[in-house]
């Protein structure tokens, strides 16, 4: 008889104490050391500490799910890439081979654009100054132009003049949704008549002809019913303006906004639990547009262009930020820092995000409240003010995400240079998509009159 | 690479011996990572292969060491060995 004991197949039952309940959820795992499957740490000794690294393939999947979410739903989309989110060239590229127009908002961006071979007709040419060089080239190029302000208006219609060709144009308009804080420094408002006023003066000019309504209701915009309200407001102008003037508006450009799952300060729920998805602002959108447009159809009117110039929802998550640890300290009140090699010259965002912070390899220990402070020797240098971390040693890494959105545009040269970003390509290989600044960098514009020039005295 | 190399190569998939070892381990199946905080409930069986699995990265070594003390075909214990290590590989990173 055998003394063998009998063969069970073997079980593994994770404990669940801290699951699911009303404010959260279980973190799926407490460090990162990989992006989509490419090991960090070696990225990190090659390209050097702090590092942007971006995921070529999330980058794809958002802007493939923002167009199925919407193209599933309403006949004609357009995505307008938001230029000042992220305008590392090989980002936009990803984007435009994706489909998406370039959405600029300056000379600057639009010269960008044209420089990635985005030709001027795939081009909308937002925001409040818009040189008169930059637009001479946006109407010769065919760019969608949203005039701003009136100067503006009448600036393109002396440029259409001189050219002696008619110019479509689109309107920025601005008013109350009623979810959002009205944004009424940019474009022309509805609700004291401006719009129309603009839409009339654009009815009555011989070089211009309107075309496109534009606005923008907000940033992070949580409440999914603000869009349905902008898409209303926005449908019965067009409906307004056509049968004031006689255009025939081809697009609703419904601009940005959408929250990215990042935590924003002040929120008490996780993103998870309070960011809509892109379906649900479709869903939202498109059917308060589908609403307000019924009666088209039967007037032989196309449906407009619906347009998104989504940035932040696109690319926030598609991009990490590495930074080691470079020393630690005990606050006075007993708290516990760390002092860690990018700032907040790197992380605009993080003014008003708590960044997800993990680190790249498990550290043993419990986890303690920690306070993360930038290399810079300014007060204002945390990158969050408070998240539970094991303790951690010089020469440690972190993980902070997601950092897509804005931080490669409103990044600083202060005190610190800024460092390479590097993309993890569909096929797992990684490029360098922008090179680590130098001192070179910092001084190659300069010059020095030659009186400035050494030795200097040591005469106090 | 010849065949008896790759399986000699094989063992070394099974589980990282270095993740394993920082788990606290009970006799009677708890199972404690102290990196994570996480705790686990393991049976008779996973609890005999999770132990072998923190020295030994050789399967045929882990299968004839359980053939010893369980009633089991090598076979049968192979099989479950290496579905077992893929639970702990992604459970213990």
């Amino acid at each position: 008889m055998s003394q063998r004991s009998p063969w069970v197949k073997p079980v593994l039952t994770p404990h669940r104490p801290g699951g699911m309940n009303k404010f959260g959820a279980l973190r799926p795992q407490l460090h990162q050391s990989e992006l989509d499957g490419v090991a960090i740490a070696p990225l990190l000794e090659q390209y050097g500490s702090p590092l942007f690294i971006v995921s070529e393939g999330r980058l794809r999947d958002n802007a493939r799910h923002l167009r199925r979410a919407f193209s599933t739903r309403w006949p004609k989309v357009r995505h307008g890439w938001s230029y000042k989110t992220n305008y590392l060239g090989a980002v936009c590229s990803v984007l435009h081979q994706e489909g998406a127009w370039a959405e600029v908002v300056s000379e600057l961006e639009y010269r960008k654009a044209r420089t990635l071979g985005v030709p001027g007709s795939r081009i909308i040419f937002n925001g409040p100054w818009k040189p008169a060089a930059a637009l001479e080239q946006a109407v010769l190029e065919g760019a969608a132009i949203h005039l701003d302000h009136l100067d503006e208006l009448f600036a393109v219609e002396q440029i259409a003049q001189r050219l002696g060709r008619q110019v479509p144009v689109g309107l920025r308009l601005n008013f109350d949704t009623g979810y959002t804080e009205p944004w009424s420094r940019f474009g022309f408002n509805i609700e004291a008549g401006a719009a129309m006023d603009a839409a009339r003066r654009i009815g009555t000019s011989q070089w211009l002809q309107l075309t496109g309504l534009h606005s923008h209701i907000g940033t992070f915009v949580l409440d999914v019913r603000a869009y349905a309200q902008q898409a209303r407001i926005m449908a019965e102008f067009m409906e307004a303006a056509e049968c004031e003037t006689g255009c025939r508006i081809e697009y609703l450009d419904i601009g940005g906004g959408f929250a990215s799952r990042n935590a924003l300060q002040g929120l008490y729920l996780p993103p998870d639990q309070v960011v809509p998805g892109f379906e649900q602002y479709a869903e939202a959108i498109v059917d308060a547009l589908s609403e307000a447009t019924r009666g088209r159809a039967a007037l032989g009117k196309p449906l407009p262009v619906l347009v998104l110039e989504t940035g932040r929802a696109v690319v926030d998550d598609a991009e990490v930020l590495v930074t080691r640890v470079v020393g630690g300290k005990r606050l006075p009140d007993g708290r516990r820092a760390a002092i860690l090699d990018a700032g907040v010259n790197l992380l605009f965002t993080a003014y008003w995000y708590n960044h997800d912070v993990r680190p790249l390899q498990p550290l043993e220990g419990l986890a303690e409240e920690t306070v993360l402070f930038g290399p810079l020797c300014m007060n204002i240098d945390t990158v969050r003010a408070s998240v539970m971390l094991p303790p951690l040693n010089v020469g440690d890494a972190l993980v902070v995400s997601p950092v897509g959105a804005y931080n490669n545009t409103q990044w600083m040269q202060f005190i610190q240079s800024r460092p390479a970003v590097v993309m993890v390509m569909g096929d797992g290989s990684v490029e360098p998509i922008r090179q680590a600044e130098s001192l070179q960098t910092l001084t190659e514009l300069e010059r020095m009159p030659n009186a400035l020039r050494p030795p200097f005295s040591d005469a106090m | 690479m010849d065949k008896n190399q790759a399986a000699s190569d094989q063992p070394s998939a099974l589980a990282k011996p270095e993740v394993l070892m920082r788990l606290a381990l009970s006799d009677n199946g708890f199972v404690f990572d102290p990196v994570t905080g996480n705790s686990f409930t393991v049976n008779g069986t996973g609890l005999a292969i999770l132990r072998r699995l923190q020295h030994e990265t050789d399967l045929a070594r882990i299968v004839a060491s359980l053939c010893t003390e369980f009633d089991v075909v090598p076979l049968a214990a192979e099989r479950d060995v290496i579905e077992f290590a893929n639970l702990l590989r992604n459970a213990f990173k």
